[in-house]
Parts: C-alpha cells; structure tokens; sequence
C-alpha cells in the first residue's frame, strides 16, 4: 500500500511523495531527497532535524505525540508551531493518503 | 569482521561458538535488533556479561542498562539535558576553543593529534560544559576506557583497564556528587530534576556518571578518527574545502567509515527470530555496528570515505530507544573542530604511521602523527 504525501518544499514549491505504509514519514522524506530533512538520529528522538510541520488534513490521524517527542519539539531550530511533529515518529498509513506536510527553514 | 560481511552464502546472524552468542554484522539485522528494545532488551547488559546470572562490574547504569518504562523517565532527562538547543546556547564556547586550540596545533605544524587535539579538546570543554570543579583529563580517559572496555569478553584489555579502577572509580564518583558541581553547568541541571522529585538525589549522581562514562572517549575517538580520514583522504577534503556545506555530513561518514562503537551486545527477552534464524530467550546477541556501517548491501562502495554518500542512517551512534543521547554533544564538539580547521588548514598529512588501539567495544587511535599545512603559507 502506497500513501501519498504532499510535501512543501522550504522554497514554497508543492510536490508529492509516496511512501510504504509502516514505513516512517522521515524514511519517505529522506528517500525522496527532499531538502531539509536531516534526520542524523536516524529515528532515535535525539537530534530534532527532520522537523515537519503537519498539515490540519493529517493531525489527528498521524497519532499521539509522546512526551519524549514533545521534549524534543521544545528544542527544534525553527520554531515550534501546532502542527509541529518530528516526521520519524510518524507511520504511514492508509488514513494519512494526502497528507500535507511542510518543511521548516532550519534544522540546526 | 569482514567474513561475515563478505560472501553470497554468509549467513544472516552467526554463531560464535568461543562465547556462546550470536553476531549480526549485517546492516538490516543489526538494525533490526538495535530498534527493537521490547524483544532486545539491555538490562541484561550490553555486554557479554548477562546481569540476570552475574553481577555488573558497576552498579549498572539507569539509562543504558535499563528498559522501559524505567528506560523513558530517565532518558528524558538525559535527552533534555543534552538537547539540541543547549548545544546550540554553547556554540560559541565549543567554537572559541576550537580555534583557539587549532591554531596553537596548526602553529606547532606536526603534532601527535591524539593527545594534542583529540583529546586535549573534550577534556577541556567536557568539564566546563558539564560544570566540574576539579577536573583530571587522564583520569576521565580512563575512566570512560574502562567502561567500554568492561563489555567483555573477559580479556586481557578488559582485565588492564579494569586495573585502574583502585584509583579512577573513587575519583570519578566523587565529582559526579552535586558539591563538586558548579551551579551552572549541565550537572547542576540534572540536579534540579531530583529537587523537583523526577529522580532521586542518588540517581542524579548516577546520570552524571553516565556523561562521565560515555561523554570523553567516544568525542577523543571522533575527533581522531575525523582528522584520520581527512588525512587519509586528502582528494575529500579538498572536496570539503571547496563545499564547506558538507561539514556535518562529513562527520556522518566519518561515524559511517570508522564506528567509534564498534559493536555493543542486546540479550533476547523472548524466544524469536530474525531473518529466519530462531533465538532462544537470553540468548546475547552481538551487534558489530562497524561491520553493519561498511555492509556492501546498504552502502555502495562501503569501504570508500565518500562525504558526498548520503551517509544518515547509518549505526554509529547506534538506534533506536538507546541510540546515543549525547549525540548532538558529540556533533557540537566535533563540527567545531572542524570549522576551525576548515578556516585554518590547508592541507592535513600524515607525519607516521596511525595506530589504532584495540577495544572491546571502542575503535579508537593510540597514535595519529599529523602534519599541518596553514592556510596561506604555501
């Protein structure tokens, strides 16, 4: 099951990505080149580079925010806003087909 | 390391019968049981030694020996303590001594870089950054050798560094205690979480223990292993120079080409599988994240240093719940060794043979002789 992902880019431009579902938001981002995702934790909660902010289509359904994610959204270099989410602790899932996500200017 | 790597019919884990354990080396498995902490637990140890039939050589470790839920209280602590924003607050403190320290190395032009910079840096910014007191550079090498060294096997490293114990493990507990911190560095913020009643006053001292223990020789070896790199590669930091963006990625692949972490143990919790080979309950595993980080089926070339490879992903700070938490601390320090020699050297060398000191679980240089060209004086 392929879940489409619809990604602004830090220079305004729309385009849309495709991910596995299971797989994370992160791996999809990461594996489509988009500029701005770091990702140097590789997923572990620790570094806050592959900041996404989350359109209101996706909130709900791209789950809870765990209290160790909601530390790490304190730190993040651009800042946080509502729908701020670390893009690695989001799964893809059917529910999330068409997903709007924006990337921040900074990550460090 | 390299036969469980190479070949089509290796097998996916392997038995080493000398230990009684099982190995991945591969990325996949690797990562699989790195990430997956509820069949792969660590407070078994991360070592050989399983805690649940032997005694640690430490009381263990309340963020790295542990799971959860014990695991996520602490680890919180710990990941704001070192968040990516107080490295940011410090940035220019890492900075102002790296050029600092830089320039004195690139003045003197031929240096023994492991003492001279790798880790003559850490033990510096280490202690101000952490707020110590009174601090002891050797003593805090020594310390953190005996801790990665202690995962076993039962050697004669592990029996050399654990020697020292007689007059290292005193010292270090008593700076860990909160009157031999100052009131402003991150001991003292790991001390406001027990007065607010998140931890107790005992496992505040034990936290900072942990960034004694894990926050020294892990930075020396990456500081080392990056000006090794570079020297070893000149044409990639001719590349660097001339693409200065690439600074962070280059520390990605210097984790990705030399593991600092060689390889660190997990212990079944439950009888699984992975990759189709049964592992009975406590059974070790142990995960060679430096054979995974040069695995040819996840990285193209894998025993090229490419700075350009998208190298993320890669296992050198480890993943998953237990992935390194002093990683951003790692990367502030290092980063700012690199920005000053970006800014002052032209052309780093090697002066002699690099030797690298055997591990148990840390691959780090004994010697690095480096040669200095400064900026401008060609």
């Amino acid at each position: 099951m392929m879940v489409k992902v619809i990604v602004t880019n830090i220079d305004g431009t729309e385009q849309t990505v495709e991910g596995k579902g299971g797989t994370s938001l992160m791996e999809t981002l990461r594996s489509n080149n988009i500029p701005g995702i770091i990702a140097e934790c590789g997923g572990s909660m620790s570094c806050a580079t592959c900041h996404v902010i989350v359109g209101d289509n996706g909130l709900t359904s791209a789950g809870e925010i765990s209290e160790m994610e909601d530390d790490m959204l304190d730190c993040t270099a651009t800042e946080r806003e509502p729908g701020s989410r670390l893009s690695c602790q989001i799964e893809l899932s059917d529910e999330l087909d068409g997903m709007k996500v924006s990337i921040p200017d900074n990550q460090f | 390391m390299r036969q469980f790597v190479s070949g089509e019919t290796a097998s996916a884990l392997c038995l080493r019968t000398r230990y009684a354990i099982l190995a991945c080396a591969r990325y996949e498995e690797t990562k699989e049981v790195f990430s997956d902490n509820e069949r792969f637990v660590s407070s078994r140890g991360v070592g050989l030694v399983d805690f649940k039939h032997a005694k640690p050589w430490r009381p263990a470790s309340i963020i790295l020996e542990v799971d959860p839920p014990e695991h996520t209280r602490v680890r919180r602590i710990m990941a704001k303590t070192l968040s990516p924003k107080v490295m940011r607050d410090q940035a220019e403190l890492f900075q102002s001594v790296a050029d600092q320290m830089v320039s004195e190395v690139v003045e003197m032009g031929q240096i023994e870089a492991v003492a001279d910079l790798a880790e003559r840096y850490p033990t510096t910014v280490f202690p101000r950054i952490l707020g110590m007191k009174t601090s002891d550079g050797r003593t805090l090498l020594d310390y953190g050798e005996m801790v990665f060294d202690a995962v076993g096997p039962d050697n004669d490293i592990r029996r050399t560094s654990l020697a020292k114990g007689e007059r290292v493990v005193p010292w270090i507990m008593d700076q860990c205690k909160r009157d031999n911190l100052t009131d402003d560095g991150l001991g003292a913020g790991i001390y406001d979480y027990a007065d607010k009643g998140d931890i107790s006053e005992h496992e505040a001292s034990l936290l900072v223990r942990s960034l004694l223990s894990a926050g020294v020789d892990t930075t020396v070896t990456g500081i080392g292993s990056l000006l090794f790199c570079l020297a070893e590669n000149p044409e990639q930091f001719e590349i660097l120079k001339q693409k200065p963006e690439l600074a962070r990625q280059t520390f990605e692949e210097v984790l990705r080409y030399t593991s600092p972490v060689h390889s660190f143990c997990r212990t079944a919790g439950v009888d699984t599988e992975v990759s189709g080979v049964s592992i009975k309950e406590s059974t070790k595993l142990l995960c060679m994240l430096g054979a995974a980080n040069r695995d040819e089926q996840q990285w193209a070339d894998a025993d090229k240093f490419d700075i350009s490879r998208g190298s993320q992903g890669h296992l050198g700070m480890g993943t998953g719940i237990h992935g390194c938490v002093g990683q951003n601390l790692a990367r502030a320090e290092v980063g700012a060794v690199l920005t000053a020699l970006l800014a002052q050297v032209d052309k780093i060398e090697f002066a002699g043979k690099a030797e690298w000191r055997p591990g148990n679980s840390i691959r780090a240089l004994a010697n690095l002789p480096i040669k200095f060209t400064k900026k401008g004086s060609a």
